[in-house]
């Protein structure tokens, strides 16, 4: 092709994104998202202006080289894209397809400026499932091996970047895991159809190629505690994520068919309900029910297209705000309403309401109106006085955020934590009030993302490196 | 992969298990629990610690057969392994001296509350032991709550053994009796942990329960134990599993432990299907 203009790559219409059609989609677990083609890949490589200030490496959180790799794709060197990107990011394959690119990368591309942003997620999706399928994983260069030990507490996506980073320090490292599969919310929380399982599973292979041990059934404070990995370990990393589900705390909430988000997407993804009986863990029986899914973030959008593809006749969102205002991806958004979710916006519910056996039927709603915009800045929600509503449902999942768990801070005393009970450190190094102790994640932040806990594993990672060299100075 | 080392039934589809588990003996405290995952694709379940030794690094598991992982594990045999092992979970047992402690188990919770009654005697109580079954054959560690018991009373529902009667009727009468009584522990079906609180409530004797809710991940995560007691939400498998017996809404948690009656019977189904699949293909190998 020859060399393009940046008023010509300005004419080219962004490239979708090749799915499952709705209709199939809402029937079966398989990834919606097919990926794209080489030919749409290195297409879509060419809408990039390669920027002399490329504002969108500002914009993501790991500053991948964003317009080096594209432009590689663009020349169909597609390894050598894969090894700039994979400078960067520990999990592009997974960060491709869950990272919210509006809110990072693909927000401040200029090209968003006239239109639609470069599909940068679209791209570094197809850049690491190229690798992985084409020439698998290599060996990076190893540091030689320095004798010293490392424990990672928790196996989600900052224990595992962790991990990575210190084995190819040179260093021995064990990932202790609570659950019996590694990946945290990557296997436990997020969908088959929006993350295949397969994809968690070849980076986690990855790491044991590398050398990391995995220990899975063994919650450290309970089956063996920080004080006691300390003696075991030079330098120990937590990243437990936030494992306390929140519940409205109304009335009726223990009624039966009322589920956490947690509670709901475990059973179908980490337990496999969706294969009962083949797996033995069972969900309620959703064929022709109505589901409301309580919240407006990526954890709702999965559970009521979970509840879709169980057989729900009617699943709905119910949100207190707008549709302005839901925290979820936006191609989440868009995927939902194209399988036909409802969404009821401005309802805040006040109480479930059961039959003689304890099953809910009814939930009783409050209408909202927005008022002035919280410290969030996203306008809050007021109730109307007297509109009150119910709508009968069958079954309910609350979906409104997670607190911390609290096994680690209760068994390790002189962890310092804040009153939500996440642990604090100091942002440059991840290092907690206690010596050798080290934590990242949504342990610390609280909920957020996939890419955040990844950065805050790695930063740890190198602060690690550095403390193992001379622990005297920290 | 946990090995058992020894597998032997207490009583009718009532098992107990040694299994090597060295980091679990070595921390578990009464009133612990474990969870167990049979094979692949198998459920997570909770079952007590009944007990630990330390030197050879096991816990003891004593699990009746009720539905189709339990009934799964009592095929196993020494020297097969379980799939997954992990624990100990939920908070240990508020150990204390109270005086005079009654220890009450039904069925199979005489296994639960074995280690806890064990504790309370160690702690200086002087105990009393109710121990129920249906008939003779379901009344389980008798020798074990014995040496570990000051007065020791079977019951049977038929009285083909012990005292003829529900573990209630022996309550009752030891308080007509004018026992005194500090302290009660309880652990059985659930109508039975009911029963055992309206009993000591107009006594005001402090009375504690180990509820069985439905459990998944058993760490906090999930939401799914979640019990009523004193109008409040709890986490049993980490605020729990025991609880204020007089606090405790028991109609809830028996509702929601019937939440999924329908699958448990396809479950058992399908797995007693699948072992006629394998015992025919033998047949067949074999003809
Ligand atoms: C349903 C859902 C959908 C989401 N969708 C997106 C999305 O589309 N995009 C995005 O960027 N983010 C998304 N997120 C958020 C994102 O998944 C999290 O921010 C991220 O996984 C946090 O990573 P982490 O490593 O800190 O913790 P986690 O992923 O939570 O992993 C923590 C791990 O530690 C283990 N653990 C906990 N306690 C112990 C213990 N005591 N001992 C041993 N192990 C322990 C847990 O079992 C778990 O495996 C979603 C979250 C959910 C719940
Ligand atoms: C803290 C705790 C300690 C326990 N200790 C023991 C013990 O020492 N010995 C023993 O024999 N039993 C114990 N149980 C009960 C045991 O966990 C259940 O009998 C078992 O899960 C039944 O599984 P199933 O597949 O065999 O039967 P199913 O047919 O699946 O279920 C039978 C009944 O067991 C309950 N149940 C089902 N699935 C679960 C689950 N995942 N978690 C909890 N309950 C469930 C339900 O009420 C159900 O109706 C304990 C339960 C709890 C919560
Ligand atoms: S801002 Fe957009 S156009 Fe500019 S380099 Fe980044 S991806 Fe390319
Ligand atoms: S079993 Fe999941 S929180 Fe208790």
């Amino acid at each position: 092709m020859p060399e393009l203009t940046n008023k010509d790559r300005m004419k080219i219409p962004r490239h979708h994104m090749p799915e499952q059609a709705p209709e199939v989609r809402i029937h079966n677990f398989n990834e919606v998202n097919l990926g794209y083609t080489i030919e749409l890949a290195r297409e879509e490589a060419e809408r990039c202006l390669r920027c002399k200030k490329p504002v969108c490496i500002e914009g993501c959180p790991v500053a991948v080289k964003i317009p080096d790799f594209i432009k590689l794709v663009a020349e169909g060197k597609f390894k050598e894209a894969a090894e700039i990107l994979k400078e960067d990011n520990a999990l592009p394959a997974i960060c491709g397809r869950v990272c919210p690119q509006e809110d990072q990368c693909e927000k401040v591309c200029v090209v968003a400026k006239k239109g639609e942003p470069v599909a940068i997620g679209h791209l570094e999706r197809f850049v690491a499932d190229w690798e992985r399928m084409n020439i698998g994983y290599r060996l990076p260069e190893m540091r030689p091996k320095t004798g010293k030990k490392v424990a990672i507490v928790g196996g989600g996506p900052a224990g595992l970047s962790c991990a990575k980073d210190l084995i190819i320090m040179g260093h021995d490292v064990t990932v202790f895991e609570a659950l019996h599969e590694i990946g945290g919310v990557l296997i436990y929380g997020i969908p088959e159809f929006r993350l295949p399982k397969e994809i968690v599973r070849a980076e986690v292979d990855y790491l044991r190629m590398l050398g990391v041990e995995f220990v899975t059934n063994y919650v450290i404070g309970l089956t063996e505690t920080i004080d006691e990995l300390l003696q075991r370990y030079d330098a120990v990393f937590i990243g437990v994520g936030a494992g306390l589900p929140y519940f409205l705390n109304i009335p009726g909430e223990n009624l039966l068919g009322i589920y956490s988000a947690n509670e709901f997407l475990t059973r179908v993804n980490l337990m496999r309900a969706f294969e009962f009986p083949k797996a033995d863990t069972p969900i309620m029986n959703l064929q022709g029910k109505d589901v409301a899914v309580f919240g407006g973030g990526n954890t709702a959008m999965d559970a009521v297209r979970t509840a879709l593809r169980l057989g729900a006749k009617n699943a709905m969102i119910i949100y207190r705000r707008t549709e302005a205002e839901m925290p979820a991806r936006i191609e989440e958004i868009k995927h939902a309403k194209e399988e036909g979710v409802k969404f009821i916006f401005l309802s805040a519910p006040l109480e479930f309401i059961g039959d003689d056996d304890g099953w809910v039927r009814a939930v009783k709603i409050q209408k909202m109106q927005l008022g002035e915009p919280d410290s969030s800045g996203r306008r809050k929600p007021i109730p109307i006085e007297g509109a009150i509503e119910t709508i009968p449902i069958d079954a309910a999942v609350i979906a409104i955020g997670n607190g911390s768990n609290p096994i680690i801070s209760k068994t390790t005393p002189d962890l310092k934590v804040n009153k939500w009970g996440n642990i604090i450190v100091d942002p440059e190094t991840m290092k907690t009030s206690k010596k050798g102790v080290f934590a990242g994640g949504d342990i610390v932040t609280g909920g957020a993302t996939v890419i955040l806990a990844m950065g805050a594993g790695r930063k740890a990672a190198k602060a690690i490196d550095e403390y193992l060299k001379n622990p005297e100075v920290w | 992969m946990n090995k058992i080392v020894e597998a032997r039934f207490l009583a009718p589809d009532i098992k107990l298990f040694r299994i090597e588990a060295p980091k679990i003996a070595e921390k578990r405290k009464p009133g612990q629990f474990v969870v167990v995952r049979v094979e692949e694709l198998g459920e997570r379940i909770p079952l007590t610690i009944a007990d630990s030794n330390l030197e050879e690094g096991t816990v003891t598991i004593i699990v009746q057969g009720v539905g189709k992982t339990t009934k799964h594990l009592n095929l196993l045999e020494a020297g097969d392994f379980i799939h997954d092992i992990v624990g100990p979970l939920g908070k240990p047992s508020e150990i204390e001296n109270y005086g005079v402690a009654v220890s009450i188990g039904g069925g199979v919770g005489t296994a639960i509350a074995y280690p806890t009654a064990k504790a309370l005697k160690e702690a200086g109580n002087y105990v009393i032991g109710i121990i129920g079954g249906r008939s003779k054959e379901f009344v389980i560690l008798e020798d074990e709550m014995r040496r570990i018991c000051d007065e020791l009373y079977p019951t049977t529902d038929d009285g083909s053994y012990g005292f003829h009667g529900f573990v209630t009727h022996k309550l009752q009468k030891l308080l007509d009796e004018g026992r005194k009584i500090d302290f009660v522990l309880a652990i059985g079906p659930i109508p039975m942990m009911k029963a055992v609180a309206d009993v000591t409530r107009p006594y005001g004797i402090k009375t504690v329960v180990s509820l069985n809710p439905i459990m998944v991940d058993a760490t906090g995560m999930c939401g799914g134990c979640r019990v009523t007691v004193d109008n409040k939400i709890y986490f049993a498998c980490v605020d729990g599993p025991e609880f204020d017996a007089h606090k405790v809404d028991f109609d809830n948690l028996m509702k929601r432990n019937r939440m999924y009656l329908e699958h448990e019977k396809k479950s058992l189904e399908e797995f007693i299907c699948r072992i006629d699949l394998m015992a025919k293909k033998l047949e067949k190998q074999n003809a």
